[in-house]
């Protein structure tokens, strides 16, 4: 797509790529750093769980930006992203569990849960986990193609609004109730669990959780350049113009079904890859995953991040995670009035959210002409700004 | 089901006591029942406890066929026939002890024992009793009586069944005694005797009848039927396939009664949906919790009952569906005042900003009545259903459910179309700026139909109460299959959303037995998935200046 285009390196100003830099280089050096390369009780040293713990924020920034992608910049709110989510997580879970065959409780070649429903064989779309390869291709092809699909047939027929939304959220709740069942094949109620190891490495292993910390770290950096890459161009400004009246998108000349499309699908992708991160590192995946009310949870962690910031949505994810660690450690009856009055708040006062207010305070205390367009640093860059800050490369792009 | 099973042990003592009532009127006119000494005398020979004259006094007592007999082997059999030492029969039921013969309350006296019980006796007591309780004037005791051999008699009580056939004069009391009759004669010696069973099976016999014919069609290993007399099979053929047309027949019927009751309730949980919905173009996440309101004031009002009201604890649903209704659309009113109006023309954060409250609520309802599930039971008018055949019986609860259905809808339909209000709220539906600028106050009309959906679906809670349990999260079962409701049948008029409830609830319940109850839910969601590409508006789309949200 010719609208797709942008030079990679004008999607940040100076100061911009220095922020990206540093920030990657604290989350994949410094903190696995001060977590193996400390002694045990050093003060400064980061303790194991908290690198876990980490780890899990840093594919729950993924699915953020994701539906960033879709929510904030294109205009479509989803409720179903959980499905993709767990899609990509139960992909890299079969794998796990092909690659532990014959070390089972019942010391069989097919996995515990089906020597449980005295199963003889593998069901056909089993075969194959047994390749890392293929299990990590699928898991990210899978929630691509079923989004693909699904994405097709929705906006084909114009479904927008409200009405994608509930359908999105009838879309995860149907494949819930699917995984639930036995007969589904991936492990029914309790779903798929026990891991011992991936790639060779044994999970249990705290430098395999420190490796998949890193790994998830560095996923969550590529993914918001390459949703930096996508907003700053041509199409980042297609999509904006989507989301803000549609029809003077098509009357323009554009198909918006080709662009939501492949916004669409890039975000199912980039859930399935934070899937597929998370399992191993919480050693477990089940239908559970795929409740609405998960879902609609990933949604509000875009909102209190600030909608198209793309910074925000990481950000809004770390927040909202990180309380409801400590919420439900110290105050589990209160999580529930935490995360409502959140939702009811954010939507009613700080529609913009964290990052949203807080730049929209920078604007206002420096006034735009001011502003040097070269200085397209994370913490300044609303989105007007990067339109007119972007405009000349992507025309240039363009012809 | 624990609870029916006590209702029924309810009723069961009811029936004693009213036939001890029964008993001590009549005991004015003994004169008119045959040989009135009889009775005094068969029990005057049981008090021997003589192992040889003990069946044939039983015997004696059946031939009577009196009302007092028949109470007095009930009591016999029950263990609860005792004798003094000078051989006076008494029925002792807890602490009240009877007459056994005339049936008057006396002081207990000071010894009572039981007659010695042998296996003769007991042989003895069950046709004996079986003889007296189909000749009993009660139609209530016959038909019990009757479903009880219905369930497997043996072949002594023959006689005293076809006899008591050839008096009965209730349809249903005959129809039972005729299959059980044909069950016995089915391996009878006379080759007639069994055709005519054969034919009552074919005319009336359902499923468990089946059992008994089948075999008989079925080969040995050296290819030779069980049953070699070739009419009898063809018979037991022709009556194997009548049962299965009319057992198939039924299902459809149960199937459709399922169907039009679940589709009740989902009409009633997505009812002030469609309405809101229609109006405002938001979604209310929190629409379940107004169920889940509902149910707890029904549960809140059954214990006000209990505890302040007990004579009236059975009628609590009639105060619980004001109060649901109240409830409901007040906190409903709050929502919309305090959050929804101020999200307008926000779609998407209305919907995140109710799912909000959705969590608040529930979590609240957690903290005030606990995480478990609280009980709230069927009054004793709603428990019990109408059996439509021995496997099929239709739950009041849910034939209540239907009509309570049809006139929340109809009280809806007519707010909606023949008052001020509703004409208002369709006015605004169509369009806003243009109803706005006629005078028509469009944020008060928001106002009161946010509150009217929500106290609708409070009366949802209270039929859903009547169902199963209640619990914190009993609206979010809910909420799913609302907006499909809402998807299928369109916004803004009522005939879309009862034929999207009533859709979604036969299809559902349709599926269930092809499919199986999880499967056929995944299945009608692919199918509203695919549906709403052919037509995205619903089934019944508005025409018009409207249709273009």
């Amino acid at each position: 797509m010719e609208v797709l285009k942008a030079h990679w390196l004008q999607i940040h100003g100076r100061k911009g790529w220095l922020a990206v830099g540093i920030t990657f280089l604290v989350l994949t050096v410094l903190l696995p750093t001060l977590n193996a390369g400390l002694a045990e009780d050093s003060a400064l040293r980061v303790p194991d769980y908290l690198i876990t713990l980490l780890g899990k924020f840093m594919c729950f920034g993924i699915v953020a930006l994701a539906i960033d992608l879709i929510w904030g910049f294109t205009g479509i709110l989803s409720l179903g992203h959980g499905v993709f989510f767990a899609l990509g997580g139960y992909a890299i879970g079969m794998h796990m569990m092909r690659s532990m065959a014959g070390e089972g409780v019942y010391k069989s070649d097919l996995p515990d849960f089906m020597v449980f429903l005295d199963w003889k064989e593998l069901p056909w779309f089993w075969h194959g986990f047994d390749s890392f390869g293929f299990a990590v291709a699928m898991a990210l092809i899978v929630p691509g193609l079923l989004a693909f699909v699904f994405g097709f047939f929705a906006f084909r027929s114009r479904i927008s609004g409200v009405y994608f939304s509930i359908i999105t959220q009838a879309l995860t709740f149907a494949f819930m109730l699917g995984f639930f069942r036995n007969e589904t094949g991936l492990g029914g109620n309790n779903g798929l669990t026990d891991f011992k190891r991936l790639y060779g490495y044994t999970l249990a292993d705290p430098s395999t959780k420190l490796g998949l910390y890193v790994l998830s770290s560095a996923a969550l950096v590529a993914t918001y350049l390459l949703s930096r890459y996508l907003i700053t161009g041509r199409a980042g400004r297609l999509l904006r113009a989507i989301r803000d009246h549609e029809g003077k998108v098509r009357f323009s000349g554009y198909s918006p079904l080709k662009f939501k499309l492949f916004v669409w699908t890039l975000s199912a992708v980039l859930c399935g890859l934070a899937g597929a991160l998370y399992v191993p590192q919480v050693g477990i995946i089940n239908p559970s995953e795929m409740r609405p009310a998960n879902s609609i949870e990933m949604a509000i962690w875009v909102a209190v991040g600030g909608r198209a910031t793309l910074l925000g949505a990481p950000i809004g994810a770390l927040l909202i995670n990180g309380s409801k660690s400590w919420f439900t450690a110290s105050f589990p009856d209160y999580w529930l009035y935490f995360l409502g009055a959140l939702f009811i708040i954010v939507t009613l006062y700080f529609p913009s959210g964290v990052v949203g207010t807080v730049q929209n305070y920078w604007a206002r205390r420096k006034p735009a002409a001011t502003l040097p367009p070269s200085s397209g640093a994370p913490s300044s860059g609303a989105p007007s700004a990067d339109v007119t800050a972007e405009a000349p490369t992507t025309e240039a792009a363009g012809a | 089901m624990p609870r029916s099973l006590a209702t029924a042990f309810t009723k069961f003592l009811l029936l004693a006591i009213s036939s001890f009532a029964l008993l001590v009127g009549s005991s004015a006119r003994a004169g008119e029942t045959p040989a009135p000494d009889a009775v005094a005398i068969a029990l005057r020979t049981l008090a021997k406890n003589d192992p040889d004259k003990g069946p044939a006094a039983i015997s004696a007592l059946a031939a009577t066929g009196s009302e007092r007999a028949r109470l007095a082997l009930e009591a016999l059999d029950a263990g609860k026939l005792k004798f003094d030492p000078e051989g006076q029969a008494f029925i002792v039921d807890d602490e009240k002890v009877t007459d056994a013969l005339t049936g008057a309350p006396v002081a207990a006296p000071a010894k009572l024992d039981a007659p010695l019980g042998n296996n003769a006796l007991r042989r003895a007591l069950r046709p004996a009793l079986a003889q007296l309780r189909l000749k009993s004037d009660d139609r209530d005791v016959r038909l019990a009586a009757a479903t009880d051999l219905a369930k497997g008699a043996s072949e002594e009580l023959l006689d005293a069944m076809q006899s008591a056939l050839d008096g009965e004069k209730d349809h249903q009391v005959a129809k039972l005694l005729r299959l059980s009759v044909a069950q016995l004669e089915l391996d009878s010696k006379d080759k007639d005797r069994r055709l005519r069973a054969f034919a009552t099976l074919k005319e009336d016999g359902d499923i468990s009848h089946k059992g008994l014919l089948e075999p008989m069609l079925t080969q040995d290993s050296s290819g030779a039927y069980r049953e070699p007399d070739a009419e009898i099979r063809a018979a037991a053929k022709s009556a194997i396939v009548a049962i299965d047309r009319r057992v198939s027949l039924i299902n459809v019927v149960a199937n459709l009664f399922y169907g039009i009751s679940l589709g009740s309730v989902l009409l009633l949980a997505a009812l002030g949906l469609a309405i809101t919905f229609g109006l405002m173009k938001v979604i209310n996440m929190a629409h379940g919790e107004m169920l889940m309101i509902g149910a707890y004031t029904t549960f809140v009002v059954q214990n006000f009952f209990n505890s302040s009201l007990p004579k009236l604890a059975d009628y609590y649903l009639v105060a619980a569906v004001p109060a649901a209704f109240i409830v409901s659309g007040l906190v409903g009113l709050a929502l919309e005042r305090g959050v929804v109006r101020h999200l307008y023309g926000r779609p998407l954060e209305t919907l995140l900003a109710t799912w909000g409250i959705s969590l608040l609520l529930i979590q609240s309802v957690r903290m005030i009545f606990g995480a478990q599930n609280v009980a709230v039971s069927n009054p004793s008018w709603l428990s019990g259903g109408w059996e439509l055949m021995p496997t099929v019986v239709l739950p009041y609860s849910r034939l209540w459910i239907i009509a309570f259905t049809l006139v929340v809808v109809g009280f809806v339909w007519f707010l909606l179309r023949r008052t001020r209000l509703g004409l208002y709220v369709r006015a605004v539906t169509q369009n806003r700026e243009m109803a706005g600028s006629l005078g028509i106050p469009t944020d008060k009309i928001d106002m009161w139909t946010f509150a009217l959906g929500s106290a609708v679906a409070g009366l949802g809670g209270v039929a859903i109460s009547q169902l199963g349990n209640v619990g914190p999260e009993l609206g979010q079962g809910y909420i799913v299959d609302s907006f499909m409701v809402v998807v299928l049948g369109g916004v803004g008029n009522i005939i879309g959303t009862i034929s999207g409830a009533m859709g979604l609830g036969l299809i559902n319940k349709f599926l269930e037995p092809v499919a199986g109850a999880v499967f056929g839910k995944i299945v009608v969601l692919v199918l509203i998935i695919l549906f709403i590409q052919k037509r995205p508006q619903g089934l019944f789309a508005l025409r018009g200046r409207a249709a273009e949200l």
